[in-house]
């Protein structure tokens, strides 16, 4: 064994030196540039699309939010005129039915996953999850038109347009092609479902096992430990991969342009083709030789902007809330 | 199962425990060789060794909590009173119910109030009365000493109480459902030795309507609170570590005239 007293003592000089590291500020100015580029592109996308929106605004300010007509080109009947309304609501709509699809679902895969999944079908099935999230959005794109929308008119619209849809005017037929907002809507489900099933799964996990331990030695069942304690532990991080799910969905472009049937007429169905104003853009934007025509697509764009900004929000505020148990809990 | 429902609020009758040849494994390797012992009915039977030995996992096995653990099982005989508690048609929830227990951890459950922590037990035995369930969680936090400091604050979050007062929680909410037996895993060693006192004076008052079996760490603890104590240890073969129990008798008799020497290798402090 080495001499304790044989190793050089450290002078007080030398452990002040050790002080001043170049490189702790180097890197900090580094990662602040990144930081304050993101605060950038917020703010670029902003302002090239509230500029570039100008003529519109000018032209219709805040109805064009309102505006129901979208006739980019002048006809006997109709006007040339720019609404933003069935593209906004299509956007909605369709996004409304994804989430209703997928958020039940998403979250039962999630739980399935994570509590309830044997051990050796854990990993593949996850992997599996993961790889959907992966698929590029064209191919489900694909996959709908080619494959999932004939199946989708012969055995969900018709049958709900035949039966129902005879006395609910949202679920009317008749459904001659098969694009439209359910279908959409349908598969655009089937996209955000690994995201929310893949969120859910990893803050279940996250739960701490104490938790479950606890309900079990109460007597609990599975399914009393799952939503008496873990779900209910995990809820704020649940609701959060749901809003990025949604958010996903409302700004889907290349399966809804595909899918949706572009019509930018209001029809009160859900089973008759309409658009989004991510596939609105998309499809018009290269043909736009009118300036007010352009001018509108991007005040088009400024507008889902705003819709993601405020959905944001409030899936803030709806963390904020959920995450929120009894008073005096640390979160 | 053939067990007939408690009335209600009555005073427990003294329960016991036996375990014949438990082997607890962990997918295939034997984690305690096969071991016998007797829970004496209001007593407190302290397992303690050192880490790694076993006693929290044969603890585990007594109220079937082992087999929560994936590719955990145990064979062997556990019986409470005359019932053998690993019989087919058993149902493990049920076992849980009338084989308490409260772990190292103290845990408030995150998501609900202080009363909530105590009535969720209650509840999931079918009791939705709000008196009921006021009586009830009232009597389970004097029991556990803690009604005097939350009375004024039942609503707040249990995350809000200090780590000594979580316990006494855990301690409220696994006897609010009147168990036969509770079984307590180091319920200590995250505690500060003010809170260990008190849960220590808890665990001796609780006794006298109770049987009790702890794990500890702390041999001392042992010495203090126990009627009778188990000495496990752990030893390699073909480096793999497997437990055992080496010695179990009245606990005085353990501290003073230990049989086997290796008991009092590790409680004079030689080992472990």
């Amino acid at each position: 064994m080495a001499d304790a007293n044989a190793v050089p003592r450290i002078t007080a000089s030398r452990r002040w030196a050790r002080q001043t590291r170049h490189g702790d500020v180097f890197f900090w100015l580094l990662t602040l540039f990144f930081a304050l580029m993101i605060i950038g592109l917020v703010v670029a996308v902003g302002v090239v699309t509230y500029t570039g929106s100008a003529a519109a605004r000018a032209a219709y300010g805040w109805s064009f939010l309102w505006g129901t007509e979208w006739n980019p080109v002048e006809t006997t009947l109709y006007p040339v005129s720019f609404g933003a309304w069935p593209a906004i609501r299509g956007t909605l709509l369709s996004s409304l039915i994804a989430l209703i699809l997928a958020a039940p679902t998403g979250v039962a895969i999630g739980i399935f996953l994570s509590e309830l999944c044997p051990l050796r079908l854990r990993q593949p099935l996850g992997f599996m999850v993961e790889l959907l999230a992966a698929i590029p959005s064209v191919i489900y794109g694909l996959w709908g038109v080619a494959v999932f929308a004939n199946w989708f008119n012969d055995w969900v619209t018709n049958p709900i347009a035949e039966s129902v849809g005879q006395f609910v005017p949202w679920l009317a037929g008749p459904v001659a092609v098969s694009r439209g907002l359910a279908i959409t809507g349908t598969i655009l489900a089937i996209m955000i479902l690994p995201t929310i099933s893949a969120i859910t799964r990893d803050m279940l996990q996250a739960v701490p096992n104490h938790q479950r331990e606890a309900m079990l030695s109460l007597g609990a069942t599975r399914w009393e430990v799952i939503w008496g304690a873990v779900v209910p532990y995990a809820r704020a991080g649940i609701v959060g991969g749901i809003m990025l799910g949604l958010g996903r969905a409302l700004g889907e472009t290349m399966a809804a342009t595909m899918l949706i049937g572009n019509s930018t007429r209001i029809e009160e169905s859900i089973f008759y083709p309409a658009t989004t104003a991510a596939a609105l853009v998309a499809s018009e934007l290269p043909n736009a030789n009118d300036p007010l025509h352009e001018s509108s697509l991007i005040g088009l764009a400024l507008a889902l902007f705003g819709i993601t900004l405020l959905l944001n929000l409030i899936a803030r505020y709806l963390v904020w809330q959920t995450a929120r148990g009894p008073a005096g809990e640390k979160v | 199962m053939a067990v007939a429902p408690q009335p209600r609020l009555a005073t427990p009758t003294a329960h016991s425990m036996t375990v014949r040849g438990l082997k607890p494994f962990y997918g295939k390797r034997l984690a305690v060789q096969a071991l016998d012992l007797d829970v004496r009915p209001r007593q407190i039977t302290a397992l303690i060794g050192p880490s790694g030995c076993g006693k929290s996992t044969v603890l585990r096995c007594l109220n079937r909590m082992h087999e929560v653990v994936p590719y955990a099982r145990a064979e062997g005989l556990v019986k409470l009173d005359d019932i053998d508690i690993y019989a087919p048609g058993i149902d493990p929830a049920l076992v849980r119910r009338k084989i308490g227990m409260v772990f190292q951890v103290p845990i408030a459950l995150r998501t609900r109030n202080i009363y909530e922590n105590i009535a969720v037990g209650l509840r999931l035995g079918g009791i939705a009365n709000r008196a009921e369930l006021d009586i009830r969680v009232e009597k389970a936090l004097r029991d556990a000493n803690l009604w005097d400091e939350v009375k004024d604050k039942l609503a707040l979050s249990g995350m809000a109480l200090s780590g000594g007062q979580q316990q006494r929680l855990s301690i409220a909410r696994t006897i609010a459902i009147e168990p036969d037996i509770i079984l307590f895993d180091e319920p200590c060693s995250a505690l500060d030795p003010i809170s260990t006192f008190k849960i220590e004076e808890l665990l001796l008052t609780l006794r006298q309507r109770y049987t009790i079996v702890i794990v500890t760490h702390n041999m001392q603890q042992a010495a203090r609170i126990s009627d009778r104590t188990a000495v496990f240890m752990v030893e390699k073969t073909d480096d793999i570590p497997v437990g055992m129990l080496i010695e179990e008798g009245p606990t005085e008799q353990i501290f003073s005239t230990p049989k086997d020497p290796r008991t009092e290798d590790y409680i004079s402090g030689r080992v472990g």
